[in-house]
């Protein structure tokens, strides 16, 4: 495998001086789907945060393609080609879903308006809608077409389906399903394992700021009971 | 269903094209009813307005596109004002060079007090831009070269290609409502394109666009350098048109009311600045015929807009806003 598309080593980080992160590791190699899981409070947030540069680590590296980039703005690491759909979708309330597709639209690449609509019809009819009037599903819908609107690399998904209707949450699977089918990278953190055993590669379980388990979906399956106990309240 | 979508879709700007075309015809009306009426006052005073609902314009720019509230807005139209008079000292009077001097000099004035004080957010921004407002104010007013405290008059009114157009008092309302349609036609259409819907991005939540991969910094940077140079053509006028200069275009006093009528027309509504400012000059003109307590007025009409919550002034001309 070459170099990791992302890779964070060693991280510490937290909040003034509440630390939540100590000594988070984790890698992302192009085209992988990795997963993110843990109860909550755990760190799960905190390490994509970490991520994109909005918290800056007190230890560790954070190397996006190779290169060093700890400390750098969330700008410059998102502009290395991450996507985020974060957790509460927090779309543009005031900006239409045009708007809000198009304000963040950048670089050469695959994703164009026509393809996330292609991808999401709903948003398509709801094209001229403001954010803030869009179900809880279509504001899902747009803050995963944000995302790939960056033409990003790898996208990471915070509670992608967290608070949607199961019929809602069945389509953002199968979206889910058929971007990875294209190739592209992703880092998914949501708690239902039954979902993410087929799509993803790779799962991270961690707690209390640092990994404690991670393997193949065939080794989470197998070693449920073990991966899961970590899960369970 | 996709038809009647599109249609939707070409709602956020043709609305306030639509208002800002109602706003100018309207001004451009009334200067031309004054003028035939041969009214000297009106005219002068329709000048002013148009004048002032630039620098308005501007500042609902910031604080309405790119959520930066500047508490400091009127020296940069103090400081356009200064480059006319002090251009003017050296016998700089055209147009054609005084314009895009004014221009460069404040939108960099803008730019280099901007990269410090957008490092801050909220009341801290708010303080910033007010505190490097009254270090322009108190280096004006010491300026003993150029009147001082006291203020200086214009060497003589600017000229466009040698010709007098601001001589006469319709040659100066005209030139200020074209300044004004410039203004507005040119922020309304920058709010639809890519670099206007970042930065409303930005403004509904910054680190949502810092994470989409957009230096917000430089991005806010631009406008209030834009919003200074474009606040810095009003001054020109404005020193045009008063023949005078002075320190108290600085006035802190000046960048509140500024404040004031862009929240009176409704912040997020570009046209809203226009009406907005013409509403607090006709409150002043109107109220201050009669009592010099004509800030109790506005005050009242402040205290209204307010209780009225969301319905402001915008709101009375065509659709009210949601």
């Amino acid at each position: 495998m070459s170099a990791p598309l992302v890779s964070l080593e060693g991280i510490d980080a937290g909040y003034g001086r509440a630390q939540v992160l100590f000594g988070m590791s984790l890698t992302v190699a192009a085209g992988e789907a990795v997963t993110l899981i843990g109860r909550n409070g755990m760190g799960k947030t905190t390490t994509i945060r970490t991520l994109f540069g909005l918290i800056r680590p007190t230890a560790g590296r954070i190397v996006l393609r190779g290169r060093d980039m700890t400390g750098a703005a969330p700008y410059a690491m998102a502009q290395t080609g991450l996507g985020l759909a974060p957790e509460g979708r927090r779309i543009f309330p005031r900006l239409t879903v045009e708007e809000n597709l198009v304000a963040t639209a950048r670089g050469a690449g695959p994703w164009t308006l026509a393809r996330v609509y292609a991808l999401f019809p709903r948003l398509a009819e709801r094209r001229g809608h403001l954010g803030r009037q869009l179900s809880g599903g279509e504001q899902q819908m747009l803050a995963i077409g944000r995302a790939l609107m960056t033409n990003p690399d790898l996208i990471v998904l915070d509670e992608a389906t967290e608070g949607l209707a199961p019929v809602i949450r069945a389509e953002i699977w199968t979206t889910l399903r058929a971007l990875k089918a294209e190739g592209l990278a992703m880092l998914i953190v949501d708690k239902n394992l039954d979902a993410l055993l087929p799509l993803a590669d790779r799962h991270v379980v961690i707690e209390k700021g640092h990994v404690v388990w991670t393997g193949s979906s065939a080794a989470l399956a197998q070693d449920r009971t073990r991966a899961t106990a970590y899960l369970e309240v | 269903m996709i038809e009647a979508a599109a249609f939707r879709q070409d709602e956020p700007l043709r609305r306030p094209l639509r208002a800002a075309a109602l706003v100018l015809v309207a001004l451009a009306a009334a200067i031309l009813v004054a003028w035939a009426m041969g009214n000297a006052w009106w005219l002068s005073f329709l000048a002013r307005v148009a004048i002032t609902a630039t620098a308005a314009l501007s500042l609902s720019c910031l604080i309405g596109q790119a959520g930066l509230v500047s508490f400091g807005h009127a020296a940069q139209v103090g400081l356009g004002a200064y480059v006319a008079l002090i251009a003017g000292e050296y016998g700089i009077a055209d147009l054609t060079l005084l314009a895009p001097l004014a221009f460069v000099v404040v939108a960099l004035w803008s730019a280099v007090t901007a990269a410090l004080a957008l490092r801050t957010r909220g009341v801290y921004f708010i303080m910033l831009t007010l505190a490097f407002a009254q270090m322009a104010y108190f280096i004006m007013q010491s300026l003993s070269r150029f009147g001082g405290d006291d203020g200086m008059a214009l060497a003589r009114r600017a000229t466009l290609f040698g010709a007098p157009v601001l001589k006469t008092d319709l040659g100066l309302a005209l030139a200020a409502l074209a300044l004004l349609a410039a203004a507005l036609i040119g922020f309304v259409w920058m709010t639809e394109t890519r670099y206007g819907l970042v930065l409303r991005a930005a403004k509904e939540n910054e680190s949502r666009a810092l994470a989409s991969g957009f230096r917000v910094f430089r991005f806010q940077l631009y406008a209030y350098a834009l919003a200074g140079g474009v606040a810095a053509l009003a001054g020109v006028l404005l020193a045009n048109q008063a023949e005078f200069v002075s320190p108290s275009y600085m006035n802190w006093h000046r960048s509140g009311e500024l404040i004031v009528m862009v929240v009176l027309g409704g912040a997020t509504s570009l046209p809203g600045a226009v009406i907005g400012a013409a509403v607090v000059l006709i409150i002043e003109e109107a109220l201050g015929h009669w009592t010099e307590f004509w800030k109790l007025g506005l005050g009242l009409v402040i205290v209204a807009a307010v209780l009225l919550r969301g319905a402001d002034l915008s709101a009375l001309f065509g659709r009210a806003r949601r």
